[in-house]
């Protein structure tokens, strides 16, 4: 049957086809919806792990344990996750075990804009790359046959463009091969004597990929009428070349990335007359080329940064630009905002209102660092706030100690922010801890981890207490806020700043766009008390707007969180029913 | 429609509802035996960010994205939206766009201004067909249902029947929530410009 299918949720149905049985993942963008579309297949079990280390031993446990198994992550979940990787890649697997892994080129939604090809390259495992749905389907699928075929887990690699594109599938029906016995064989234990065998086998298997690299149809050309010129391309790059110039040139496009063909890239060079590598992020196809000794074009005429496109791409090859509009007013930018009810606000602007040197982390409340509330000083990646926290107090000492906060969600900290809590607590400085716990990962799109007590079929599940937790780990000073309370809120951060010890603060409120929550009938302007001094609007509230020098709430958008009604001295901010909260 | 690709977007603010849009779009396509190609954008821009879907179809579409001077049409929920992603309109293509303004947060706190009498300035640099979807919305029963107004105004530039799109709305929405937005798809169809 055709379906239109996003390319993510293509990628579940190769892992339904493939008769994968174990997913285990971690959410991130632009990767989240494959697990999520995964967990709709009730043959399929998924989880969400901890973190991605975690995923990948789970499906290398699965594996072993002999059902297709498959983890997916995004390209920083990756890094991660290399401790494994590389170690699974030395044991080699005999029952099918892929790794899902998106990268963000553009960055709409990442940190870095890493190029995950590097890993499959340094840890010496096959990496398929798709360029559409049909492809992240079919590749996936594939991907299984290989992983057994040589004996290696293997990655399928998409970038944020495949992953969120619709196209149309053609779907298989299931296959399941039977679950192989478990036999002990001890040269899967990594000691040196084992791993230098190990490290033997994996030469060996690349040479023999190689050799299924020239041959294999996952590396095609498609033929053009015209050899003057001659494109190397895979991915999303590839419909952009094809998008430009349909037919008309050669085209040698790359499925199997890693390792890559060597006869097949010097049999298209002699054939045509200039050679164009188009890849995003960096050149891994052009390097290859010029390893062989084939001269090519590729970073001399495309940039190393950002997302490409077909229009990007004729720019840079000299065409011309289409016509088009546009008008001569400054159009303001709309950057993501904290939503309306948000629970970080409040914490933020009582942080910011304190003045505290803010250490961050990976989330929604990321977005504290935008203007009206400019309240982060840097985040680094997932987890760093609380051990970056203790290396910036050890440095500077107690006057800091006393004005610097880690502030990190409930999802991240049991990610990997207990590890840094655990140095604070051994190694014994005054540092404040904010857990930011909204019930929910947010910024991916909801959802349930080790904290939340439901699991990711939304079935009840075993609850991690974060105030016993902190305590076992050796925190005396653990305390829970309202952040929708500003003078609660403002009194912990005060107090625990002032602490001579670590402290934890959790900062408590489910996200307000979870379904389960209840919104609060919306906040009222009394125009006749509003001055229009714009108080309120040091929150940063995307339902506040002044206009006409009086503040004005926008009613679909308010939740009733009261945060803003705290903010005004003059009452004119009221709730209809009276209520304080 | 010709065999030719045409290139469709459709733009707005984060959270209102242009995943729904797209999703009854390439449905219908689907079903009409064209290739089709949806972009969106999902994650961080979602988040009351300005946010962008790219929907082409034809009898056979690479390139997921639509660029500078290529939309045949630009379907709009929000006014700065569509002055934002005008650029990308093709000479002589269709802007069809909600009239409701959404102050950005660099306008909230002051550091820009929204521009004024964007629909007149828009109308003078391309096809306008402007109406105000949220009252439609509202009149059709919820204030959500802007995105199914927008759709209702958009099948007038397809020659797809009516029972065509009833048809994808029956496919793409909870049975629950299907009557109000037949009802929302016909006001925003059936709309006469002032």
């Amino acid at each position: 049957m055709k379906q239109l299918m996003l390319g993510n949720k293509a990628v579940a149905r190769g892992f339904y086809e493939a008769g994968c049985c174990i997913v285990s993942s971690y959410p991130g963008t632009p990767s989240t919806e494959v697990t999520e579309e995964a967990v709709k297949y009730d043959e399929i079990y998924c989880e969400w792990a901890p973190n991605e280390k975690v995923a990948l031993e789970v499906a290398h446990g699965a594996s072993l344990g002999g059902r297709r198994s498959a983890c997916c992550m995004k390209h920083v979940g990756l890094n991660v996750a290399a401790d494994p990787l590389f170690s699974i890649s030395y044991i080699g697997t005999d029952t099918g075990l892929v790794i899902l892994v998106a990268d963000d080129p553009g960055m709409h939604s990442s940190q870095n804009e890493q190029d995950s090809r590097h890993y499959a390259i340094a840890a010496k495992v096959p990496m398929l790359e798709p360029s559409d749905s049909q492809e992240a389907c079919d590749f996936t699928r594939k991907a299984f046959e290989l992983s057994e075929q040589f004996h290696t887990p293997v990655f399928v690699r998409m970038v944020m463009r495949v992953c969120h594109s619709q196209s149309i599938v053609e779907t298989r029906d299931r296959v399941v091969p039977p679950q192989k016995e478990y036999v002990k064989d001890q040269s899967r234990v990594m000691l040196p004597a084992q791993a230098k065998k190990a490290h033997i086998r994996v030469e060996q298997r690349t040479k023999d990929l190689v050799e299924f690299a020239e041959t294999t149809p996952l590396n095609r050309i498609d033929p053009g009428s015209d050899h003057s010129i001659g494109f190397i391309t895979s991915s999303t790059c590839y419909q952009y070349v094809k998008e430009l110039f349909g037919d008309t040139y050669p085209v040698l496009k790359i499925g199997l990335c890693n390792p890559l063909p060597v006869r097949k890239f010097q049999d298209f060079a002699a054939d045509v007359r200039r050679i164009i590598v188009v890849e995003e992020l960096d050149p891994i196809l052009e390097n290859h080329c010029r390893m062989l000794g084939i001269p090519v074009e590729g970073k001399s005429l495309f940039p190393m940064v950002g997302e490409f496109s077909q229009t990007l791409i004729a720019s840079c090859l000299g065409l011309s630009a289409k016509p088009f509009q546009s008008l001569p007013d400054p159009i303001p930018p709309r950057p993501p905002v904290m939503c309306a009810g948000c629970p970080h606000r409040g914490m933020f602007y009582t942080l910011k209102k304190n003045n505290c040197m803010v250490y961050g982390d990976i989330g929604c409340y990321t977005l504290g660092s935008f203007a009206p509330l400019n309240a982060m000083d840097l985040n680094v990646c997932m987890g760093a706030s609380l051990s970056g926290m203790h290396g910036f107090n050890k440095a500077r000492g107690p006057e800091y100690e006393r004005k610097t906060v880690g502030v990190i969600g409930d999802s991240t900290f049991v990610h990997s922010g207990m590890t840094g809590l655990a140095d604070i607590v051994y190694n014994n400085s005054a540092s404040t801890v904010i857990i930011l716990d909204n019930s929910i990962t947010g910024m991916t799109g909801h959802q349930q981890n080790p904290t939340t007590g439901y699991n990711i079929k939304g079935d009840p599940a075993a609850k991690i207490d974060l105030e016993a937790l902190c305590r076992a780990m050796g925190i005396r000073r653990v305390r829970v806020v309202d952040p929708y309370d500003l003078k609660a809120t403002d009194e912990a951060v005060k107090e625990e700043l002032a602490a001579n010890e670590p402290s934890v603060i959790i900062s408590r409120r489910p996200c307000a766009l979870l379904k389960n929550v209840r919104h609060q009938t919306p906040v009222q302007v009394n125009t006749e008390k509003c001055v229009g001094c714009k108080a309120c609007m040091q929150i940063g509230c995307p339902a506040i707007a002044v206009r006409d020098g009086k503040a004005r709430i926008d009613t679909t958008l308010c939740v009733g969180c009261d945060v803003c009604r705290q903010m005004c001295r003059l009452g004119a901010l009221v709730r209809p029913d009276g209520r304080e909260n | 429609m010709d065999h030719q690709v045409k290139n469709i977007m459709i733009v707005g603010v984060g959270g209102q509802g242009s995943l729904l849009a797209s999703k009854l779009l390439g449905h219908l396509l689907l079903k009409k035996g064209f290739d089709v190609k949806v972009s969106e954008v999902h994650g961080m821009s979602q988040r009351g960010g300005s946010v962008v879907t790219y929907v082409r179809f034809g009898e056979k579409v690479y390139s997921p994205i639509i660029d500078q001077g290529e939309a045949d049409l630009i379907v709009s929920f929000e006014l700065l939206e569509a002055a934002r992603w005008l650029p990308y309109l093709k000479e002589g293509g269709w802007i069809v766009t909600n009239t409701q303004m959404i102050d950005p947060m660099p306008v909230i706190t002051g550091a820009a201004q929204y521009p004024d009498q964007l629909e007149k300035k828009l109308a003078e640099k391309a096809r306008l067909d402007a109406l105000d979807c949220l009252s439609l919305a509202q009149q059709a029963g919820s204030a959500k249902a802007v995105n199914i107004v927008l759709m209702g105004r958009l099948s007038r530039y397809f020659d797809f029947s009516e029972e065509d799109w009833l048809q994808s709305i029956e496919a793409c929405v909870p049975p629950k929530f299907v009557e109000l937005n037949k009802k929302a798809f016909a006001l925003g169809r059936n709309y006469v410009s002032a």
